[in-house]
């Protein structure tokens, strides 16, 4: 499945990089912890966290993440969002919990 | 292997700029990928840098980071000027950490760093003085 | 439990809880800025903080994932504060996507 196809299927708004929406994801990661991230995530996951500050993108290049869904309604820093455009990384949001975020991409992901 | 001599290249950290943590990690990792080095390897060496950053970035004034990629070998040393370590067989202890509370609101600072380089270098050496700093060197093998 | 293939570390009983909703975090401020009582909380961040916040915050059930082991202090506050620690080998992604599928619903905040 693309990003795309969870853009549309999850009503994510897209805040950075729309280009990256062709995606393909082939995973979820959920934590707000940073070196679990590093050391735990998987290159074509979507990281879904509730972090918004601009060392999320750095994170997500150096792992090869999907892209990024920011969740409970908190918006990334324009810092973030510079970033994210420059290092080209695909910022989501959604005013989902984590949990149901992480619940519908693992259902998306596993019967479809 | 696809170099015959040594690769180098280093970067100075800013201690309180989070703003370019993870730099030299991503330079890194291309470099690495463009010279065709495994995945895994890329995979690992990527994370003990950005820890090494990381870990300069909160607690040092400064400090650079150094890498050289050998034949056999790459090598990571990255040098601070910050408080030092007390203790640091306690440091290296999974979920240890002297992070302020601002750090760890940040996502880091659960103290997960040290022991990640540990983990992902297959020789790790650091040596601290308190009040002067820290360094660590860590070696991934590119030969098994 | 046997969804997320957990083992129970605490002593508290847990027979009588009945779950409304589920939180998925690792930053315990957000576990209070989030309101949510009567839930499980999920995470990986294994220290005393979060038996505390559970409290405050109503949460009844806490969940460690990827294995991650609390230490006899937590497990002894909570205990005393008669909230069950679990702990699953699944991620905080499996296991929030496996509890979902089984019908738990996540906090709505709105």
């Amino acid at each position: 499945m693309k990003l795309l196809d969870f853009v549309k299927l999850l009503s994510l708004d897209v805040k950075s990089y729309s280009d990256g929406l062709q995606q393909d994801v082939t995973g979820g990661y959920a934590s707000d912890l940073l070196s679990d991230v590093l050391a735990n995530s998987k290159k074509g996951d979507i990281w879904i966290t509730l972090q918004t500050h601009q060392n999320i993108v750095a994170v997500a290049n150096v792992k090869g993440l999907a892209g990024i869904i920011i969740v409970g309604r908190k918006e990334p820093q324009k810092d973030t969002l510079d970033k994210a455009e420059a290092e080209k990384i695909t910022i989501m949001t959604t005013s989902m919990s984590a949990f149901e975020t992480a619940g519908r991409i693992y259902q998306l992901l596993k019967f479809t | 292997m696809v170099t015959n001599q040594a690769i180098e290249g280093s970067f100075q950290l800013i201690g309180g700029n989070f703003e370019n943590a993870g730099n030299a990690s991503i330079h890194l990792k291309q470099k690495l990928t463009e010279l065709g080095i495994k995945e895994d390897v890329v995979r690992r060496a990527s994370i003990i840098t950005f820890e090494a950053e990381i870990n300069v970035i909160i607690y040092a004034a400064a400090g650079w980071l150094r890498y050289y990629i050998m034949p056999q070998y790459i090598k990571i040393i990255v040098e601070d000027m910050g408080p030092g370590i007390e203790d640091i067989a306690l440091a290296m202890q999974e979920g240890y950490s002297t992070a302020p509370e601002w750090i760890r609101e940040m996502g880091w600072g659960a103290g997960m760093g040290l022991p990640n380089m540990k983990k992902n270098s297959d020789e790790f050496k650091i040596d601290s003085v308190v009040g002067e700093g820290t360094t660590v060197e860590m070696v991934i093998n590119l030969t098994s | 439990m046997e969804i997320l293939r957990a083992t129970i570390v605490s002593a508290a009983d847990n027979s009588d809880i009945d779950i409304q909703g589920a939180y998925s975090t690792d930053l315990m401020s957000n576990v209070l800025y989030y309101h949510a009582p009567n839930s499980v909380l999920i995470t990986s961040l294994v220290n005393p903080q979060v038996v505390q916040t559970a409290e405050i915050a109503g949460i009844k059930i806490i969940v460690f994932t990827q294995n991650k082991k609390p230490d006899k202090d937590i497990i002894e506050l909570a205990n005393q504060k008669k909230i069950p620690l679990l702990i699953t080998p699944f991620s905080m992604y499996i296991a929030s996507g496996k509890l979902f599928q089984a019908g738990l619903h996540g906090i709505r905040n709105n």
